[in-house]
């Protein structure tokens, strides 16, 4: 077997546990995903390369919330709440205040850590079941402050968002290379991707280190890492406000994006979502995250464009049809339900089985 | 002062229907430790079949009822069988997603089959009101208190004197033990299951009775038991009553006297009001009213 494909599974000392490329396949893998990203808008069209955009704004959200539920085992509802928080933080820094383009990401961002850290304590006194329900009621009170904060919010009918993406000559919506000018869909697709795969990077990173091990120990037993000396309240807070940071950070670019942003973006879906897209991707690992946000923005769109040849699929509900809105939620419901019960490692496990099978080829095991 | 009895009767009714809607997480997280956020969807499932019977096929409300509860209780019995009997001894956070996709899609099976508009579930009251004092009552609201009323009296009986609820008890207490007296654990979370179906059918028809009816947006109203049982305490049925009440008195004076007086709350402030006064309960008192403090050992 060529040293490329060479199995690297066999972990001979405990920096091979923490290295973040296994081998050099691993690297070679990595490079022509970037290129298929690099492609895509070229490759799939205006509509699809919406969607991907849409996926890649869900990838930063499901990371955050993988951080938080995944790593250190804080189911959380809390995520359409944060992801509001930033998306109005865009709304004001940029519209109001004028600042420039890096300056309103990073402080919507920082203002949903902020509020996280706020949040954060009183809601991880709290364990497991608790902090699920301060979480939902975190998203209807945030709900009813983004319905009636008219001045900043716009009320029940939203307001428009003036948030460029614009760096000096660099432009987002115009991005000009010297033989081609992106239109604003593929050039919001490299900014967002970017940030993906700058978010995903940092998460890699925060999980391989120190505070990541922190973290799982938490997870995997609370009262035994804080005997070996993990302070529970700072990991767990910790957690808490990065998780909360990166919702906040996907919902200032979807704002921007979207140029429009109601209350009604914000609702206890948005969070079931994110869930649904944790759990299929994978619990516990950033590349499910990605995979699961992908997989779950394009479901929906794809059944759209079947909606019409779906016998069951009706544009009113009652007597034996449902609207593809409908559809959808229910199937968010059933891929968490059979995910779980299946497949609990998510989208991630079976790729990992398909990969371990052809390792081992032409040996079963 | 008559306008004040009105809003009182009015709270303590919604206030019943929490606690209905409570008692069944309270005898699921007694069974299983973990919260079933899809008690809401079962609520409003109860309410859809009541609907089918009472209205669509005419059987007579008093029956029809009944035979809702009977069927929804075959629901949960499946619900525990199908969905949450693989996943015992999984994480909490594991359980609680589950129940979560749970609620999701008994919503829209109830949209598949009774749609999006608002329906009645076929109550004899209406509209109607009675001279109660001096203070004109709606006869939906005494009848949600009594009917309440009983359902939690035979709630603590069952749990108190019968052979059945004394099993029920010891294998929430300890699973183990229970077991080396011969009381199965899949019998005990299957029969929790059943009850809760049953009781969500009685919070539902509750909610709907008289002229507010049935939509999908009923699953929301059963969200905000969710204070009422924290308030409570997660593990007491007394708590549950006790939270629920108050939650549903806390949240019809809001409405009648608080945001009138302070419009800046915005004009909804009541129906967020129940987490306000949840956040500040955990701030203070994360146990509840009622609950046991969490003691953790190695």
């Amino acid at each position: 077997m060529s040293p490329l494909l060479r199995n690297t599974r066999i972990t001979t000392e405990y920096g091979h546990d923490l290295v973040l490329w296994r081998s050099r396949l691993a690297q070679f893998g990595a490079l022509m995903v970037l290129v298929a990203f690099a492609a895509a808008p070229f490759a799939v069209g205006n509509y699809w390369t919406t969607v991907l955009i849409y996926a890649g704004i869900a990838a930063v959200g499901t990371l955050g919330l993988n951080l938080l539920t995944g790593f250190t085992g804080q189911a959380s509802l809390g995520h359409a709440f944060f992801f509001g928080v930033g998306a109005y933080a865009a709304v004001v820094l940029s519209g109001r205040f004028a600042l420039p383009f890096p300056l309103w990401l990073i402080g919507a961002a920082a203002l949903g850590g902020v509020i996280g850290g706020l949040v954060g304590p009183f809601a991880l006194r709290l364990r497991g079941n608790y902090l699920v329900i301060v979480s939902l009621g975190l998203v209807f009170v945030g709900q009813h402050v983004f319905e009636h904060w008219g001045t900043v919010t716009g009320g029940l009918t939203g307001t428009a968002v003036r948030a460029p993406v614009a760096l000096g000559p660099v432009d987002a919506s115009a991005l000009a290379l010297p033989w081609i000018t992106l239109s604003r869909n593929q050039g919001y697709y490299y900014f967002v991707w970017l940030v993906v795969l700058v978010l995903a990077l940092a998460a890699r990173n925060i999980i391989r280190t120190r505070p990541g091990r922190a973290l799982q120990a938490i997870r995997d037993r609370d009262l035994a890492a804080e005997v070996i000396g993990v302070s529970l309240v700072q990991y767990k807070v910790g957690a808490f406000v990065v998780s909360s940071a990166y919702a906040a950070c996907a919902g200032a670019m979807y704002a921007s994006y979207a140029r429009y942003v109601s209350p009604l973006d914000f609702t206890l879906f948005l969070s079931i979502q994110y869930v649904a897209m944790m759990v299929v991707g994978g619990i516990g690992s950033v590349m499910g995250s990605i995979l699961g946000a992908l997989f779950l923005t394009a479901l929906p769109r794809l059944i759209e464009s079947a909606s019409a040849s779906l016998p069951f699929v009706a544009a009113q509900g009652g007597g034996g049809g449902i609207t593809v809105f409908s559809l959808n939620q229910a199937l968010f419901g059933i891929l968490i339900i059979v995910f779980l019960l299946v497949e609990p490692r998510g989208m991630v496990e079976i790729y990992r089985r398909i990969k371990r099978y052809f390792q081992a080829w032409p040996f079963s095991y | 002062m008559s306008d004040f009895v009105r809003f009182l009767i009015a709270g303590i009714s919604l206030g019943s229907v929490y606690s209905l809607v409570c008692l069944g997480f309270v005898v699921i997280y007694r069974a299983t430790g973990v919260v079933n956020f899809a008690q809401g969807g079962l609520v409003v499932l109860g309410a859809f079949m009541t609907h089918q019977l009472a209205v669509v096929n005419g059987i007579p409300f008093a029956v029809a009822v009944p035979l809702a509860m009977l069927i929804m209780a075959g629901v949960g019995l499946l619900l525990e069988r199908v969905v949450f009997r693989p996943m015992v001894g999984q994480p909490v956070f594991a359980m609680i997603l589950l129940t979560l996709g749970v609620v999701f899609v008994l919503e829209q099976v109830c949209a598949f089959f009774w749609g999006y508009d608002v329906v009645l579930v076929g109550d004899p009251w209406g509209v109607a009101t009675v001279d109660l004092l001096g203070t004109m009552v709606n006869v939906s609201d005494l009848w949600t208190i009594g009917a309440t009323g009983a359902a939690l009296a035979a709630f603590f009986a069952l749990f108190r004197f019968t052979t059945l609820g004394i099993a029920m008890r010891a294998g929430a207490a300890d699973p183990e033990a229970a077991l080396a007296h011969g009381i199965s654990p899949q019998a005990i979370h299957g029969l929790s299951w059943a009850i809760a179906g049953a009781v969500a059918t009685v919070a539902g028809v509750f909610l709907a009775a008289g002229p507010k009816g049935v939509d999908l947006g009923l699953g929301l109203v059963a969200f905000r038991a969710f204070p009422a049982m924290i308030l409570g305490g997660l593990d007491s049925a007394e708590g549950a009553v006790a939270g629920g009440l108050l939650i549903g008195l806390v949240e019809v004076l809001t409405a009648a006297y608080l945001v009138p007086a302070m419009p800046s709350l915005g004009a909804n402030f009541h129906v967020v009001m129940p987490y306000v006064v949840m956040i500040g309960i955990l701030v203070v008192r994360p146990h509840g009213l009622f609950g046991t403090i969490e003691v953790r050992r190695a």
